[in-house]
């Protein structure tokens, strides 16, 4: 787990945005333990109140999930749902904003295809 | 990361500070004006202030080592005039060191260990070696580096209720203060307590701190959660005109002009219903940092 906060956002909803990250990328594995607050907070050099607003985000979503006295675990089927999340917000984000822009630059549909098309060949 | 897990010691007890109506007059001057806040229990606090904002004034005041003109401190609802043992409950590390010239580290620990009853001498002396701070050195003959890092270690291994520091990372080159801060949330994690840290090094700890305090011309402006205090401002960049557009009736602390564009900071909760006015006048809105925040606040231009 690595993070380089930026200044954009806020550090909470960074580190929770990691956290998912590790969980596609399968670093912590569902049903597996990840690191407590306390130790989030050490390592980030962030305040254990922000650590734990992060992580509390992620249960309340229900893709981790906290056992009383033992720690944090990945919840069963987070990864699907952290995938359908990040999959609205793509659409949210790009789709919709490559849409207004591609608006303001008159390119029709069919060469908004295309030019998709053409993106993947030179992938 | 490891996964060994911290273990928190036993809890402190609650330790509740007020600080009221308290001025401070030096001849015709007002270091402190009616400064009321109250200091919860186990939070870590950034204490921020321009220089001779009045920072050092309060934390001495608040440590009863001068008087105020006016007002009182209370802890846990008790007056700290009448309460003997609040030296051994307040870790107090001055800018200034205070320890005698002559003493060798190891000593000073030692006397610490009888001012604060729950002093770790263990984690001192493991503090220590690893910043390599020699103990048998004499206090005289340290670097300003070393003098920080040796009070450093005092108000970490105090265990003592309430930790306040002034200008803790003097003289540490960035690689220390970063151990540094890393060793003080592990000991906060550890064991949960109040601290107070007046610094200028904003941008550094603004992610460690809680809350923060500003304090300016010997007032509190401020005393809110850094997250939502972050909440409260945002940069608004775009085409000039625009910018002044949407920035009409707004409230703008700061303003940039760089050839067409403009870059203003805006002094308000940035609003899910100016997104689309953005949106439309192709305006960039990105979120203000602390340090940021705190210099517009307090009047502009850095006079550091």
């Amino acid at each position: 787990m690595k993070i380089n906060f930026d200044n954009d956002r806020s550090i909470y909803l960074q580190l929770a945005e990691s956290i998912e990250d590790d969980i596609l990328k399968g670093i912590f594995a569902e049903e597996e333990q990840i690191p407590s607050t306390t130790q989030m907070s050490v390592q980030y050099r962030i305040n254990p109140a922000t650590a734990a607003k992060g992580v509390n985000l992620l249960v309340d979503e229900g893709i981790i999930y906290k056992k009383r006295g033992i720690g944090m675990f990945v919840s069963a089927g987070a990864k699907e749902k952290i995938i359908n999340k990040r999959r609205q917000q793509f659409f949210d984000k790009f789709i919709i904003s490559m849409l207004e822009e591609a608006k303001k630059l008159g390119i029709p549909k069919q060469e908004l295809i295309k030019m998709i098309e053409r993106g993947q060949i030179n992938e | 990361m490891n996964k060994d897990h911290i273990i928190p010691l036993a809890e402190n007890p609650s330790f509740s500070i007020q600080i009221k109506n308290i001025s401070k007059k030096y001849g015709n001057v007002n270091a402190l004006n009616d400064v009321s806040i109250s200091i919860e229990d186990k939070k870590i606090y950034g204490l921020l202030g321009r220089n001779g904002a009045g920072k050092t004034t309060l934390l001495n005041i608040l440590t009863n080592k001068i008087y105020p003109t006016s007002g009182e401190i209370l802890i846990n609802s008790k007056s700290i005039w009448e309460n003997q043992d609040m030296q051994s409950q307040i870790c107090y590390m001055t800018e200034k060191n205070l320890y005698p010239r002559e003493m060798k580290v190891l000593d000073i620990f030692k006397s610490a260990q009888i001012t604060y009853v729950n002093f770790d001498m263990d984690m001192a002396l493991s503090l220590a070696s690893y910043f390599k701070l020699n103990i048998k050195k004499k206090n005289k003959s340290l670097s300003k580096g070393f003098e920080s890092i040796l009070k450093i270690i005092v108000c970490l291994a105090s265990n003592a209720p309430v930790v306040i520091m002034d200008e803790p990372v003097l003289g540490l080159d960035a690689a220390v203060r970063d151990e540094f801060y890393k060793m003080l949330l592990e000991n906060y994690v550890q064991n949960p307590r109040t601290f107070i840290i007046s610094t200028h090094l904003i941008e550094e700890i603004s992610s460690l701190i809680e809350e923060a305090i500003i304090l300016h011309k010997g007032r509190i402006l401020v005393k809110k959660p850094v997250e939502k205090l972050l909440e409260e401002g945002y940069s608004a960049t775009g085409k000039a005109e625009n910018v002044d557009r949407y920035c009409e009736g707004r409230n703008v602390i700061h303003s940039e002009t760089i050839g067409k564009f403009k870059n203003n900071t805006v002094l308000e909760p940035y609003e899910e219903r100016d997104m689309e006015y953005a949106l439309r006048l192709d305006i960039e809105i990105m979120p203000i940092s602390l340090q940021k925040l705190f210099i517009h606040m307090t009047g502009g231009k850095s006079n550091e």
